[in-house]
């Protein structure tokens, strides 16, 4: 069997084996179970709690109204009852825990509704402004009633303007549409950037421990250097896709099963192209930086230089993040387009391009291309580096080193 | 045939780290190679291994070039030792092994050899991070001799071990020679080398200063060593016509001599002054050569 596999399947069963890979798959697959039933959590947790909320009346005319509003707007945790009592009765009630609030009504003096809201504290913001918006729709029906409109003419009043917004472009997303990539553009830019990091430092920390537990020369005298380097991105990317596809049939399937996010992401039609794009994009970020990875990790001695030598690089990851979440909103602005170009974003701010809008297909060949032809750089210089750094001791902290490596590989 | 290295130069920038080195290691040798740190062993044996490009010269085996294509003909111990911390004696093994082109089936059956004969058969599921460093150290001897190679690389195979795994690996790589595996070995250990080696090499500043079969460089190096015992001083022998150097001991005296015929000198001279223990004209150690060769400087 050719080195190149033995390497690979080494990389791949000893990291699938490995319990932390066993436990970030279940954590993040509980995760991923728990955003995609959120609403069903948060149901779980708020039924249950209804609110006693007590009404001092001072006018005697607007309790009534006001629960019907309450009703008509489909509140069903507030459980509003009628006081007759003084209001140090109801506020010692409050103070008991036997009411969660009280609420003063009254009239001001243009004879209007107003009220007070009294509650132990004013966290709970939902519960006050449910009561507000009722009583606002009674005042409306006041207010309007003293100008002496109809309940037809206030409803014209307040009828919403039609606004419709409708893309010229053809195969241009509709509004609707265009939320849905939203999030689901976003749900995946944020899986590309946590895999292209997670897997990354897999590699460079491979190749650290390699090199810091100096097993490296037995391995290097039996196998070259660049099998190796390729033999290990390879197999911790087969690892990904493994931990990929499980984290996606999971997600996939719970997202199905609750209705109301089907509708959210628009996966009654299952977007392919959306998923082929984020996990053509996903590699080809992980292959780029990968390599710059294993070749930054090669340079190293011990374990407690790698961070400092790969803090440039991260830094890189965490701009592309950044400009890809600035683009999420502004999709179409010459900045993104510019840096949908550029190799160390491309990965994710043209997979946000593709996700979100109708790019010609030459821009897309155009980027892809600019990226493989930067990965096979990296990837040529990365493996001749990686010869001579694999070599090299001592203290490796900056990329002086670099030039030193390449020294080394030279007759 | 066997390892001919022919004016083999490999520099870094400007500074020369092997400078035209000439050997020739027929096939069944056991070879030594001295020199002080920073002699040029590591990268003569790098280079060797294809590690390292040549700056000039040549390097076969059996009149081939060594590369990875023939990496399961060798057999490499590094003088840094290292192992995945991690994983098991037999996963490492195997991994090891399969790299240098062996089939899991047959790994697992030397495996069980070879920690037999090291007498710790227990270990192959233990994680190499629990062993001893003696222990690591015969875990990689195993990893670097289990796919039988044809020329076994060695370097400084004994340091860190004790008395008994010193011995225990002594008689793995005779019996591996006895085999007819030929073995290039490097070692600070002068003793050892002069146990095991026929022919030898030592290297200084990249240069062989010393090179041939073991006997002829005694024979050659003219000096030999005298060593006294006796109930009185021998104080005046220091400055004695054709007395090299002087060392006194807690018994008597030890000293390097020009020539044969001194020796016969210093006798008559002490002759009936007192009581002779020991007189004894010795055969001078690799040590004295190379001491004389690389310099005091060397620890």
């Amino acid at each position: 069997m050719n080195k190149f596999w033995i390497v690979l399947a080494h990389t791949y069963f000893t990291k699938l084996k490995s319990k932390s890979f066993m436990i970030t798959t279940i954590i993040t697959a509980l995760l991923v179970l728990g955003l995609t039933n959120l609403n069903h959590i948060i149901e779980l947790f708020s039924d249950e709690e209804t609110k006693t909320v007590a009404v001092i009346d001072k006018t005697g005319e607007l309790y009534e109204p006001l629960e019907e509003q309450l009703k008509t707007d489909g509140e069903k945790d507030i459980d509003l009852r009628m006081f007759k009592g003084a209001e140090d009765k109801a506020k010692e009630k409050v103070q008991n825990g036997e009411w969660q609030a009280y609420v003063v009504l009254g009239y001001d003096d243009k004879q209007l509704p107003k009220a007070a809201y009294y509650a132990m504290t004013v966290a709970d913001s939902d519960t006050p402004l449910q009561l507000e918006q009722a009583l606002q729709q009674i005042k409306t029906t006041l207010a309007t009633a003293k100008i002496g409109l109809s309940t037809e003419q206030v409803k014209e009043l307040y009828e919403p303007v039609v606004f419709e917004k409708v893309a010229l472009e053809k195969n241009a997303k509709t509004e609707e549409e265009l939320n849905q990539a939203r999030l689901l553009v976003y749900i995946l830019l944020f899986a590309i950037y946590i895999f292209v990091f997670m897997y990354g430092t897999m590699i460079v920390m491979e190749v650290a421990t390699e090199k810091s537990s100096r097993i490296m020369e037995i391995l290097i005298s039996s196998a070259s250097p660049v099998q190796q380097m390729f033999g290990k991105i390879f197999g911790v990317a087969l690892l990904s896709l493994t931990q990929f596809s499980i984290l996606f049939v999971i997600g996939y399937t719970s997202i199905k099963e609750n209705g109301e996010l089907t509708a959210i992401l628009g996966f009654e039609q299952i977007p392919v192209a959306t998923i082929a794009y984020a996990i053509v994009f996903f590699l080809l970020g992980y292959f780029l930086y990968a390599t710059l990875f294993a070749l930054l990790g090669s340079l190293v001695s011990r374990i407690e230089e790698v961070q400092q030598m790969i803090t440039p690089v991260n830094l890189l990851v965490i701009a592309a993040f950044f400009i890809a979440m600035f683009g999420l909103n502004n999709p179409e602005v010459p900045f993104i387009t510019v840096t949908s170009f550029i190799p160390f974003f491309a990965p994710m701010i043209m997979f946000l391009r593709v996700g979100m809008l109708n790019v010609p297909m030459w821009e897309i060949a155009l980027s892809i291309g600019l990226l493989v032809a930067t990965i096979s750089f990296f990837a040529y210089f990365g493996a001749k580096v990686y010869r001579g750094g694999v070599l090299m001791y001592g203290k490796s902290t900056s990329f002086k080193d670099i030039k030193k490596a390449l020294q080394l590989t030279k007759k | 045939m066997g390892l001919r290295l022919q004016n083999v130069t490999k520099r870094f920038g400007d500074f020369t780290a092997v400078d035209h080195l000439t050997l020739e290691i027929p096939e069944r040798e056991m070879f030594g190679f001295l020199g002080a740190n920073g002699a040029g062993k590591t990268t003569t044996f790098r280079m060797i291994l294809g590690l390292l490009d040549l700056t000039e010269g040549e390097i076969t085996w059996n009149d081939e070039t060594i590369n990875y294509a023939s990496s399961h003909l060798i057999g490499y111990l590094p003088e840094e030792r290292g192992l995945y911390p991690k994983l098991k004696v037999k996963e490492q093994l195997i991994y090891l092994g399969r790299l240098r082109g062996l089939d899991k089936q047959t790994i697992i059956k030397e495996m069980e050899y070879w920690l037999e004969r090291f007498k710790v058969p227990d270990y192959a599921n233990k994680r190499v991070e629990e062993l001893s460093k003696g222990n690591q150290q015969k875990i990689q001897f195993i990893a670097s001799v289990i796919h039988k190679p044809k020329l076994l690389i060695l370097d400084e195979p004994f340091s860190g071990l004790d008395p008994v795994n010193v011995e225990q690996l002594k008689a793995a790589v005779v019996d591996l020679k006895n085999a007819g595996t030929t073995i290039v070995f490097s070692s600070h250990r002068m003793e050892h080398v002069e146990e095991l080696c026929e022919h030898l090499c030592i290297m200084h500043r990249g240069k062989p200063v010393v090179h041939g079969a073991l006997k002829e460089i005694k024979r050659s190096f003219g000096k030999k060593n005298v060593v006294i015992h006796a109930d009185f001083p021998l104080d005046d022998l220091h400055e004695f016509p054709g007395v090299v150097k002087a060392k006194a001991t807690a018994e008597g005296v030890h000293l390097q001599i020009e020539n044969e015929e001194t020796s016969q000198h210093i006798l008559s001279h002490i002759a009936g002054k007192g009581f002779i223990r020991k007189f004894a004209l010795e055969e001078p150690s690799l040590n004295d050569i190379f001491i004389e060769k690389v310099g005091a400087s060397y620890e």
